[in-house]
């Protein structure tokens, strides 16, 4: 009994740390926000309540922030399977674009068919294509050994450049920097469509799909055979091997699925904001947030859900600073630090110094070390 | 004929100059054994910090001077972070982007007091046909070949890069050599930057790098890791927007996406061995540890 408590105390203890670092690493960064807008004479107390109210004020500036929330899940989850497997995507930008233009291709070209069929068979369409373009740097690295962020950096801009083509050629509103509209019938369900409350947001029900492929994306990291082997793999690819994992086929299956949270979240985002595909001068910046999302969320489908939520806050309250006079960017500049942070694990480094060399200076006191 | 081949001739190594300085820096950052994906935000940094220094002072040189330090600043941040605290060298890479992106906005907003492109500031002026800058990355490409093929210390870069232990048990210092080789590359992307701005026009334009980081990174490996390879590379893709560039104003009906795609096709067959097979450094991205075994 005494030593079931200790467990749940220790692993709570575990959890709390694993929480605490990232915490930290915000806090910091928030602090660093503020000092930089002091420093150009504004008030950083103006600065983050605007942010905050701007991005949580009422339920339709909630409803904007979480439409940004459902793309950054999506993309978050994708970095973050990759990782699980040992693999960095980041390609996420590249699948996203695929996605997206799948999506608003097969939801012109079916126009007639049934609403729910419709809208399934275009988010399908989305993740699909994600899935290849993923799937495809997943192949190579397991073929021939071609490292996949430098095949997925290509493939981000080979997928810029695809897209822009069709947008301009086959799926192009004449005369248009952008694509055709999808069929009403592809559209999501809005939820302005029922509730008064959301009336002024372009909520629609993609948070909730979201969140259910966060859901199964954690089942099947930590519920199945399928994901305990691509976890094996990122932790240990040779002793996996020897184990009797064959490691190449899961790395192709991490990133083709990896890829079709990313292609999936272009889908949604064409079916239940843009309807359309924009002729892009550069990357969306989805996919690299992406990497801040999964990165901060402990690469955890449950923690990507949060650190989405933070992101999604930063970037929709951003806009709102603007208007106290305070540029947006300050949001990005929070972000760069954050994630700066987080990769070097600084706090937790910091922490284990300090600990050491306490230990150190205890031992030289007693005089243990000379 | 010969008129458009004059131009083509031109316009490709127009193009080329401040991809050949980034590609080098990140040359040197990857034989160290450094991955760079900062490269992007190294030239944002240069190009904004060349022509802030320019404005204030109205020297175009000090701006370039400017340019050099914020880019040391930033390889120094790369080196730190991912020597020392064995950080994730995508992941900074990728921050230092996202950093310098909103960095450099936030500030043309501040002092600038709006928003997308800066006031006009002195800049280089073109020596005959081309820049200073076109005239100091040729110099620059023989330098790196001779520093990293003539010299000790270039010998020494390629053994961390490939083997930095046996460098290590050699008495090579093997995190001075990165730290050396990291700042150097930022030195180098932010040149890029500042070629870009103060090297052809007066200003800095918000998103004016668009991607030529990273055509420069692909660019070190289409061009095998090496400082005459990368160069090549850059005047290859040089070439593809000179294209590009040309056959709009001939009238021609080539679908421009396909020749930006280009680079990042042609690299990604040379990594995959469809195209001469292109093998980064042994020990490229991987942090070292002292007395690890």
């Amino acid at each position: 009994m005494e030593n079931r408590l200790d467990e749940i105390k220790n692993s709570a203890k575990n959890t709390l740390k694993e929480i605490l670092y990232p915490l930290t690493a915000i806090v910091v960064s928030f602090l660093a926000g503020a000092i930089l807008v002091y420093a150009f004479g504004n008030s950083p107390k103006v600065a983050y309540k605007a942010l905050f109210l701007g991005a949580l004020g009422d339920l339709n500036k909630f409803g904007e922030t979480l439409v940004t929330t459902t793309t950054l899940i999506l993309t978050g989850l994708s970095v973050a399977f990759a990782y699980k497997c040992g693999l960095f995507n980041i390609g996420a930008e590249g699948q996203f674009i695929m996605g997206s233009v799948a999506a608003v291709w097969i939801g012109w070209a079916l126009e007639g068919l049934p609403p729910s069929i419709h809208v399934l068979l275009t988010l399908l369409a989305g993740a699909l294509a994600g899935g290849i373009w993923a799937g495809i740097v997943g192949w190579l690295k397991a073929k021939v050994g071609s490292h996949e962020v430098i095949n997925s950096i290509m493939m981000n801009y080979i997928a810029l450049n695809l897209s822009n083509y069709l947008i301009m050629t086959v799926l192009n509103e004449p005369g248009k920097a952008f694509s055709f509209e999808i069929a009403p019938t592809a559209k999501l369900w809005r939820f302005s469509q029922s509730f008064e409350q959301f009336k002024y947001s372009r909520l629609h029900i993609g948070i909730i799909i979201a969140i259910f492929v966060a859901l199964v994306a954690y089942y099947l990291l930590n519920k199945t055979v399928t994901g305990y082997e691509i976890r094996s793999v990122g932790f240990n690819p040779d002793a996996s091997e020897y184990g009797g994992i064959n490691v190449k086929r899961n790395i192709v299956l991490a990133m083709l699925i990896s890829g079709l949270f990313s292609g999936l979240a272009g889908a949604i985002h064409t079916a239940g904001v843009q309807y359309r595909v924009n002729n892009l001068f550069g990357l969306t910046g989805y996919g690299f947030d992406g990497i801040s999302v999964a990165l901060v969320g402990n690469n955890n489908p449950i923690g990507v859900i949060l650190s989405a939520l933070l992101f999604g806050v930063l970037q929709k309250g951003g806009p709102m600073m603007q208007i106290e006079g305070i540029p947006k960017e300050v949001v990005g500049i929070i972000q760069g630090i954050i994630l700066l942070f987080v990769a070097s694990n600084f706090v937790r480094v910091m922490v284990q110094r300090y600990k050491e060399n306490k230990e150190i200076r205890a031992q030289l006191k007693k005089g243990e070390v000379k | 004929m010969w008129n458009i081949i004059t131009i083509l001739f031109g316009s490709t190594i127009r193009s080329a100059t401040p991809l050949m300085f980034t590609a080098l820096g990140g040359t040197f950052s990857e034989r160290s054994g450094v991955v760079n994906i900062g490269l992007e935000g190294m030239m944002t940094i240069g190009a904004f910090s060349a022509v802030l220094v320019s404005y204030f002072t109205g020297s175009p040189f000090l701006g370039l001077l400017g340019a050099i330090v914020s880019g040391a600043f930033f390889g120094w941040l790369l080196a730190f972070l991912s020597i020392h605290f064995k950080a994730n060298q995508v992941v900074v890479g990728t921050a230092i982007n996202i950093l310098a992106a909103s960095l450099t906005t936030f500030l043309l907003v501040e002092i600038w007091g709006k928003p997308g492109q800066t006031d006009n500031v002195n800049y280089f002026t073109p020596w005959g046909p081309f820049n200073m800058f076109t005239y100091l990355a040729f110099i620059l490409v023989g330098v790196s070949y001779f520093v990293l093929y003539k010299t000790p210390f270039g010998l020494r870069i390629r053994a961390v890069g490939e083997h930095p232990r046996a460098a290590d048990t050699l008495g090579v210092n093997v995190y001075k050599v990165r730290y050396i080789c990291v700042i150097l590359s930022g030195i180098l992307g932010a040149i890029g930057g500042a070629a870009l701005s103060i090297g052809s026009i007066s200003l800095f334009k918000e998103g004016m790098i668009a991607g030529k980081g990273f055509i420069a990174l692909a660019a070190v490996i289409f061009g095998k890791w090496h400082p005459v390879g990368a160069a090549l590379a850059c005047l290859f893709f040089g070439l593809a927007d000179a294209i590009q560039t040309v056959s709009m104003s001939l009238g021609l009906d080539l679908p421009k996406e396909f020749l930006f795609a280009l680079p990042y096709i042609l690299t990604m067959m040379a990594v995959s061995g469809l195209v001469g097979k292109s093998v980064a450094p042994a020990a490229d991205g991987v942090p070292y540890e002292k007395g690890e075994k």
